[in-house]
């Protein structure tokens, strides 16, 4: 990949585009001393604000920060509009998709999805099928992975579906942005994010159970402190003034779930859970699990209780799934989609297994499962060893794999060791899907790969985040 | 309230108590051990174990006393459950689970404990680090007090938060004065002699009431008055009586309680303080100092217990 292939989205080092003006003049005028100071500042904040993220299995510090760069992430008003659009077709098709393989299944009798790849996945969950669900929703927060590559090239990378995470990175960045830059908020007008947890208040509200009477009360279920994502389920409950509940707090009698509390036991309507379908309820799923509820998927069939996301959501972003996306798009909305995929390989079909071990050099591989960065190759920063590794497990398991081209991610200016520097970013905004509409909040979390010509920008791979800014007007 | 976070208030409260009175024990253990005149300084050492609750569990793995060990065990031993450290990592768990029932402020301020106790280094602890580093706990834990009290909403989490302190520091001030009982005197005609005038002032150093005396009792140092402040007075906020003032308020404050699970958990608490409210000092000494305060740290676990059981800890 050559340097001159990249898109930077100031526009270094030729002429700055006109979102990053402001953002511009700023770098020139304050001192690098200064953005110094600040970083160490923000650092503190997340410290102390306690926004921290646990890396399993690498030692050290179990409270680690996620980097944040300070310099922001722009994106013109035109620009956001037309991701939006795209945004909600793309998340409309893939709840109808979900709806239908546990209904009908019309998208596999008309063959534009293979049935094989649907039905034999283990993110399938047969324990759905037939089953109604309010609004007929089942991704109601999904977080839609995007990259782009020039000014008008953007592409989804991936789909979340399940229990996408950081969106706390997105409200926090701004507001930590706020205390250590107010001056540079006062000459830009950059629309605001903080109110993300209102919108999905108002989306959980939306999806009542059918036999919720009166008001819907709505809990947040996490795994508790060990989880990665523990800051986030905390923040999130609290700022929708939600009660944040582990399994042991829940209990589901005669098909009702209800929470413990000191006045003794309240009924539950809708659950935002952030625990894995596997885990979620031992007398159904995984039986080994302690962070579940027993009963909760009979509580959930038999109308008491919504489960958001829903149980059997994964099936929809499986990356080998992903590919039959825009067809989706097509099936069920009539529409072409607005959102490009980025073109995949799929191992499993000989044609394509062969290209791929032909051209692995050139290809980013990724796990049809995996996710967190986990189980990935870049083949053009492989060593011979990565990629003869590869090649055997692509020969033994090729229905695990995927494959894409290296795409020449977009840069944004960052603070880096020695400097200014551009560092490649992606972008995953949060689509939010309720009973009633679709609710986006502008923007969504920029990650960014801080180490000079990485592509992997997970932060359990050293990335880090950006605000991110969508210009109003 | 969910019943898990009533309990981590509670515990969050009992521990940073905790921490609090570990470090005046310390302090109190450090003044009396210079002060004395014999060369039996490690029985000052000794009582703050004592009083600490920790006897048992220290003679386990200390064949000797020392101001070294004592001060390493309750201060810095993370195997010590009642450790400071152990005391304020437990709080900040409990913290941690709870976050979305905590103010900012009051987050703040138990996060920011935490991290601040991360720095200290205790083998590079001398004399004059470990006063600071007892200094600090003691703000800190004024710190948490008045960030709770100032900012919290006074609804069923106060009310939890409130109750594990006072739980906690009932027990601590009648663990504190039955160390008399424990500690040695050179000779037994010593009884009112100058240690033992020294080891009654410093029961009054450890809980900061040499002024409260002073302006309640107005005269020398005596072990009735120094029992009457400590378990009868009203006016003295770590005096018996008004922990179970606070712990009786509270528990009659809490919302929507199931009458039956809780009445003897109530019961407990109000009978306790009937008795603390009406007592009579020489009474108590008439039957026994120690048997008294014995009675009382026994009657205070139960309620600990019961407390458990009828908020469906």
């Amino acid at each position: 990949m050559s340097d001159t292939a990249v898109f930077d989205e100031m526009g270094w080092p030729g002429e700055t585009r006109a979102p990053y003006a402001l953002v511009d003049a700023w770098l020139k005028s304050v001192p690098h001393e200064q953005l110094a100071l600040k970083r160490r500042e923000a650092e503190g904040l997340f410290r102390r604000i306690g926004i921290t993220f646990a890396v399993y299995s690498e030692g050290g510090d179990p409270e680690r920060l996620i980097p944040f760069d300070l310099i922001p992430r722009v994106l013109a008003q035109a620009e956001w509009q037309r991701l939006k659009l795209g945004l909600e077709q793309r998340v409309k098709a893939l709840n109808a998709f979900i709806h239908d393989v546990y209904h009908d299944r019309e998208i596999l009798r008309a063959g534009r999805v293979p049935e094989q790849l649907v039905i034999n996945n283990s993110q399938f969950r047969p324990e759905m099928a037939g089953f109604d669900l309010p609004g007929h929703i089942y991704s109601h927060i999904a977080g839609i992975d995007m990259v782009r590559t020039g000014p008008d090239q953007y592409y989804v990378l991936e789909d979340n579906c399940r229990t996408p995470s950081g969106v706390s990175y997105m409200v926090e960045n701004r507001e930590v942005m706020l205390r250590l830059f107010p001056d540079l908020f006062r000459r830009a007008s950059v629309a605001p994010v903080a109110h993300y947890p209102d919108e999905l208040l108002e989306t959980l509200r939306s999806v009542p159970p059918p036999n919720c009477r009166g008001e819907p009360t709505v809990v947040l279920l996490t795994p508790g402190i060990h989880n990665s994502a523990y800051y986030e389920h905390a923040f999130l409950a609290d700022e929708m003034g939600i009660e944040l509940v582990e399994g042991e707090d829940l209990l589901v009698q005669g098909d009702v779930c209800y929470m413990r509390t000191t006045r003794g036991l309240a009924r539950v309507d809708v659950i935002y859970r952030r625990i894995d379908d596997d885990y979620i309820d031992p007398l159904v799923f995984n039986p080994n699990s302690m962070l579940g509820v027993p009963g909760l998927y009979f509580a959930y069939r038999a109308g008491n209780v919504n489960l958001t996301n829903a149980i059997g959501a994964g099936i929809a972003d499986d990356k080998a799934v992903y590919i039959h996306v825009p067809e989706m798009v097509r099936f069920y909305l009539g529409e072409e989609p607005l959102l490009s995929n980025v073109p995949t390989w799929d191992c499993r079909l000989p044609e394509d297994l062969k290209y791929v071990l032909a051209h692995l050099d050139e290809l980013v591989v990724k796990a049809v499962h995996g996710s967190g960065g986990y189980g990935m190759l870049v083949g053009p920063h492989a060593t011979q060893a990565q990629l003869a590794e590869f090649a055997a497990l692509l020969r033994a398991r090729p229905h695990d794999y995927i494959a894409q081209p290296t795409l020449a991610l977009s840069t944004v200016p960052t603070f880096v060791e020695n400097g200014i520097a551009p560092r490649h970013v992606d972008l995953r905004p949060f689509v939010l899907s309720g009973g009633d509409r679709i609710r986006i909040v502008p923007g969504g979390l920029t990650r960014v790969a801080l180490r000079e010509g990485s592509l992997v920008v997970n932060s359990s791979q050293g990335g880090g985040t950006k605000d991110t800014w969508v210009l109003e007007g | 309230m969910l019943a898990r976070t009533a309990e981590s208030l509670f515990w969050l409260a009992r521990y940073l108590e905790r921490a609090d009175y570990v470090a005046r024990l310390l302090q109190g253990a450090a003044h009396m051990s210079a002060a004395r005149v014999d060369a039996d300084r490690s029985s000052e050492w000794e009582s703050a174990i004592i009083a600490a609750g920790c006897q048992p569990a220290f003679a386990a793995e200390h064949a000797q006393v020392s101001s070294a060990a004592v001060i390493h065990y309750l201060a810095f031993d993370t195997r010590n459950p009642s450790s400071i450290v152990s005391c304020i990592e437990t709080a900040r768990r409990n913290a941690r689970t709870v976050r979305t029932a905590l103010t900012a402020d009051l987050w703040d301020t138990v996060n920011t404990t935490w991290l601040e106790m991360r720095g200290f280094d205790p083998g590079q602890l001398d004399d004059d680090r470990v006063a600071a580093f007892l200094d600090w706990v003691k703000v800190r834990s004024r710190l948490f007090h008045g960030a709770y009290t100032s900012t919290m909403l006074r609804a069923d989490g106060f009310h939890f938060t409130r109750l594990g302190q006072f739980l906690e520091r009932a027990d601590n001030s009648a663990r504190l004065l039955d160390v008399k009982y424990h500690v040695r005197l050179p000779n037994p005609e010593d009884v009112g002699g100058l240690v033992d005038y020294y080891q009654w002032l410093a029961i009054l150093r450890v809980v900061g009431a040499r002024r409260a005396y002073r302006v309640l009792f107005k005269g020398q140092v005596t072990p009735i008055n120094v029992a009457e402040l400590m378990i009868l007075r009203p006016e003295f906020p770590r005096s018996l009586v008004f922990c179970f003032e606070q712990i009786t308020t509270q528990l009659d404050k809490i919302s929507g309680q199931d009458a039956q699970r809780t009445a003897e958990g109530k019961r407990l608490a109000h009978s306790l303080y009937a008795q603390l409210r009406f007592g009579r000092i020489d009474h108590i000494f008439g039957s026994g100092l120690h048997e008294y305060l014995t009675d009382v740290i026994e009657r205070n676990d139960e309620l600990g217990r019961e407390i458990a059981n009828g908020y469906l800890f």
